[in-house]
């Protein structure tokens, strides 16, 4: 088990320092200044922006420097907005984004895996038909999609529920069910398929051999080795979600950091675009490793292999 | 012993060996189709996979045809007709230019279609050649292969999409090229797997005892047992690639005006959402979904037809 | 093929009780005192098959899987059912357990009474009641009949806390003592680990010990050695024998391995098609063999108490139980066909008190045929 750790944990340093180099190559691959918009004539203000944002330095002191403010959190000023720095706006956006990603993984996941669980058990029959529509259908609707159609129906024709912001619970129930829809109806049916296919092992056999109540079948015997595909696709829903809370705050005027990270995008803000990606890869990465020690402790048989998890 | 006897009943010539031509042991054996003859029969019987199938050879008829009978250009502006509802001469109503989205709708199916399934068939080279590779070659090629195919899919996929994008800057090969960037890891894994699984079984090694080369092994054996799963993984990336492209669109990153995809008109629908010009929204929403769900059904309902473990 | 030969070369001896060679390291009853012990068959029924016929409905039509089987089952023996996969022998085990899924499986016929009442009719609740108490079936696979994520403690112990209402202090007492009988060592550890920590004969051990642990009358064991390899096979039907001796327990093993019938069978049921087409006792069986599907089948295996030269494997392949034959279904492959087998399923004929064949062979009038 440590061993299995320690490989996971060198595997996702590994990720983010390639996330990291790929992120500095290509923002440096752009081709001029940042600052050529800005039309700055002034070859002394040029050099001065530039020597402020560090852009002056040889490369591989920029590479190092940059390695540093990673390792530190430290990713610098904003360009368009020189008075805020990256870390500002990552600490007031950031736990807004974590609050609406948090909401949707947790409403996805129970709702999912009960969808799914009763519509294996119920295979063939109108559960399982109506689960399954849902699900392809969940799946098929962009979240952005569904986003507009929410603020559309409920929120503005039938003034049920606010159609923006983030300042109370009842301003977080759209914003979770348009992000949310998607995972649920993926896990819904990858619990269902994986049930199913649990449901004809011999050890649930002999769990009914054993004269022991359907309930406590599915529950003690079924489940948990049902979950362990959805454990495995965990990490890459989250980067899933995690990039949905771009549109949907964006959608839903959410003050989170995805709105910064569209808005960094369209003025090309590149200390933001870098940070925020920096980040926000780090810290999917991070899941992800969690994610396979929970899978590992869910498994006893695990020690070094992963198993295979198909999205 | 409680039987009821037949003896008596029985003429005693029945009691005699039957001779040498008796006829031979049948086996009955079930009318054996093709693999694939078998799995269009299987798929023909699902009727949601063939509607998904039946509206996408229409949508591709109204991509390529569609502009046709639309007496706009889809380019044109009209200024005097900004945000109409949709009537008899706008059918599905026009813009805040004037543009006709009637005739955009074509335009963005073009479009949709097409990074679906560019961004499909790439993946599927690459990830053929890749997985294909590492699969045959087994031992260490592949396991640093797979190595390397490990980190890849820890990566953020959209997240790298949006940065290519950001440094190449929008337009439809940038969207292919970023999609299938990160897109063809799924696709390599599936195709190695398929290759190992095959690789074992006896008949490949069967033909190697023959003296039958590589390549041949590849072609005749390998090749037509693993498409299965690889064509439903296609089938399931199309949806996938045309999502991605309404989403990098909706964030600003799609292909630029005055052309315009489904996500880009989606995306320019937003501030008049509240306004109540529905028809803005709803045409390209409704096609993207649709569109989407086509695929879905479809790929799910070659995933049944083309699964042997449910052969009956 | 010449381990079966082995197996049934000790099982030549059929005169002497069975005789256990291999002696299992920590197994704790393989004394010389429980060697000893006398096997006890009562004349008393515990398990009543009556004109049992179950089928299934799939994609390509109804298999009629069993098609009218009878039997019974006295107190402390074992009565193994052989055949060819695919012949129905599962199918009985489970449909005795409760065990069929129903819908797609369908019990058309018959029943199977145990303790004066008719299982196949009991509902759900009352099935429980039975399962796991008073019978228990073992698996084929015991790489994956036990549940990978639990430890072995709580996979033993469920069975009998489920049941019985003991306390865990309790319930882990009996389930050390469990593990103590099919001889692992360690048992109070050995609790604490998981499925993926034992080898494919232990977990066997195990499997059974599960099945035992609420001390059932009755044991029906699915081809519990195929998976097993042949070292591991003897010490398991070693283990089966004991128990048997032990407690008492009637076993119904199902089975394709003679050797494995010979070795522990008190009796021997072999089924073709869905049906049962003879049945005796091991010595009737082995020795006086009368329907040729029987004959074939043991011409099919090596014997070395026989001087036979070479082996003859049956011919062809059973038939299609989606439209099974209306006469004899071993006809397309008998050596001995006649044109009433082919028309008229053949009537039983009682040879001993044990021993009944379907066979039209045994009709005087077949006396020509058999020259």
């Amino acid at each position: 088990m440590p061993l299995y750790i320690l490989k996971r944990f060198i595997m996702m340093i590994i990720t983010v320092l390639i996330i990291a180099t790929l992120t500095f190559v290509l923002m440096r691959a752009i081709p001029g200044s940042p600052f050529d918009e800005e039309r700055t004539s002034n070859p002394t203000i040029q050099a001065n922006l530039e020597k402020f944002y560090k852009l002056d330095q040889p490369m591989p002191i920029q590479y190092l420097n940059y390695l540093k403010s990673i390792v530190t959190f430290d990713y610098g000023p904003s360009i368009k907005k020189p008075n805020e720095s990256v870390n500002t706006l990552l600490a007031r956006g950031f736990p807004i984004s974590f609050e609406l990603g948090m909401a949707t993984i947790i409403v996805a996941v129970i709702s999912g895996i009960i969808l799914g669980t009763f519509a294996a058990l119920r295979h063939n029959g109108i559960i399982d038909y109506m689960a399954m529509t849902f699900a392809v259908v969940g799946i098929s609707i962009p979240n952005f999609v569904l986003a507009t159609l929410l603020i559309q129906q409920v929120a503005v024709n039938w003034h049920l529920l606010p159609p923006a912001t983030w300042s109370s619970p009842k301003h977080m129930i759209l914003p979770v069910i348009a992000l949310a829809t998607g995972p649920t109806a993926i896990i819904a049916r990858l619990t269902r398929a994986s049930m199913l296919e649990v449901l004809t092992q011999d050890y649930i056999k002999m769990a009914r051999a054993k004269g022991l109540s359907p309930f406590r079948i599915v529950a003690r015997h079924a489940l948990r080795n049902a979950l362990m595909p959805v454990v495995t696709i965990m990490g890459t829903m989250l980067a899933g979600i995690l990039t949905g809370t771009f549109v949907i705050e964006k959608i839903f005027a959410i003050p989170g950091m995805g709105k910064y990270f569209v808005e960094s995008i369209n003025n090309r803000d590149y200390p933001v675009i870098m940070g925020s990606t920096v980040f926000y890869s780090a810290f999917l990465v991070f899941m992800l490793f969690l994610v396979d020690i929970v899978y590992g402790f869910l498994d006893p048989r695990i020690k070094l292999h992963k198993k295979e998890g198909e999205v | 012993m409680v039987t009821k006897d037949p003896r008596v009943s029985i003429p005693d010539d029945w009691f005699r060996k039957k001779g040498e031509d008796r006829k031979q042991a049948e086996a009955v054996v079930r009318p054996s189709l093709s693999y694939w003859k078998d799995a269009w029969r299987r798929l023909r019987k699902n009727k949601l996979a063939m509607g998904g199938l039946v509206f996408l050879v229409i949508l591709t008829l109204l991509a390529i045809f569609g502009p046709v009978f639309s007496p706009y250009e889809v380019t044109a502006t009209d200024l005097r007709n900004q945000n109409m509802a949709p009537s008899a001469a706008h059918w599905f109503g026009t813009d805040e230019m004037g543009r006709d989205v009637f005739t955009r709708t074509w335009y963005g199916a073009r479009i949709s279609l097409f990074v679906g399934v560019m961004a499909a068939l790439i993946d599927f080279f690459i990830g053929i050649i890749y997985g294909g590779v590492s699969g045959y070659k087994g031992g260490r090629t592949d396991s640093i292969m797979m190595r390397i195919i490990e980190i890849l899919y820890g990566l953020p996929h959209l997240l790298v999409v949006i940065l290519l994008m950001v440094v190449m800057g929008p337009s439809l090969t940038t969207i292919i090229v970023a999609l299938t960037i990160t897109g063809w890891v799924g696709m390599a894994r599936i195709v190695r797997g398929q290759v190992l699984q095959i690789k074992n079984f006896e008949f490949v090694t069967a033909s190697k005892s023959f003296g039958a080369r590589t390549p041949r092994i590849i072609r005749k054996n390998l090749l037509p047992n693993t498409m299965g799963p690889i064509i439903v993984q296609m089938t399931l990336t199309v949806p996938s690639a045309i999502f991605a492209e309404a989403f990098l669109s909706f964030l600003g990153l799609g292909i630029q005006a005055p052309y315009a995809s489904w996500g880009v008109m989606a995306n320019d629908a937003l501030p008049v959402i509240l306004s109540g010009d529905w028809w803005r929204l709803f045409f390209p929403a409704f096609f993207i979904s649709i569109t989407m769900f086509a695929f879905n059904v479809l790929g799910d309902g070659m995933q049944d037809a083309l699964d042997p473990k449910l052969r009956g | 093929m010449d381990v079966i030969g082995q197996q049934l070369a000790n099982a030549s001896s059929l005169e002497n009780a069975p005789a256990i060679k291999e002696h299992q390291p920590g197994s704790g009853i393989a004394t010389e005192e429980n060697r000893k012990q006398k096997k006890t068959i009562s004349q008393e029924i515990m398990l009543s098959v009556r004109d049992l016929e179950v089928s299934f409905k799939t994609f390509g039509g109804e298999v009629q899987a069993i098609r009218g089987v009878s039997f019974d089952l006295y107190k402390g023996e074992t009565l193994a059912v052989v055949g060819e996969s695919g012949c129905g022998k599962s199918v009985t085990a489970n449909t005795i357990m409760g065990l069929i899924p129903q819908p797609p499986g369908r019990i058309r016929n018959g029943e199977v009474l145990f303790k004066n009442r008719d299982l196949t009719k009991l509902n759900k609740k009352a099935l429980r009641e039975i399962q796991g108490v008073d019978i228990s079936m073992i698996f084929q696979d015991p790489m994956t009949a036990l549940n990978p994520t639990l430890k072995i403690g709580e996979q033993l112990m469920e069975g009998l806390r489920t049941h019985h209402k003991v306390s865990r202090g309790e319930a882990k007492r009996k389930a050390v003592e469990m593990l103590n009988l099919v001889g692992i060592s360690n048992p109070e550890e050995r609790l604490k680990q998981y499925p993926h920590q034992f080898s494919g004969g232990m977990r066997q051990r195990i499997v059974i010990a599960i099945a035992l642990i609420c001390e059932p009358e009755l044991l029906i064991a699915d081809e519990p050695t195929t998976a097993l390899d042949v070292t591991i096979q003897a010490q398991i039907l070693e283990l089966f024998d004991e128990i048997q001796r032990k407690t008492g327990v009637g076993i119904i093993l199902i089975t394709h391995d003679l050797g494995v019938v010979a070795k522990i069978a008190d009796r021997i049921a072999v089924m073709y098609a869905g049906k049962i087409i003879e049945i005796g006792n091991k010595r009737e069986i082995f020795y006086d063999p009368q329907h040729p599907y029987t004959q074939g089948l043991l011409n099919s295996v090596p014997r070395l108490d026989l001087q036979e030269e070479e082996l003859k494997p049956i011919e062809g392949t059973p038939p299609d139980l989606f439209a099974p034959p209306e006469g004899c279904p071993f006809a397309a492959r008998c050596p001995f066909a006649m044109e009433v087998c082919e028309r008229v399923y053949p009537a039983t004929t009682q040879l001993t008190t044990q021993h009944t064949v379907d066979c039209w062979l045994q009709d005087p009038r077949a006396q020509s045929v058999i020259n």
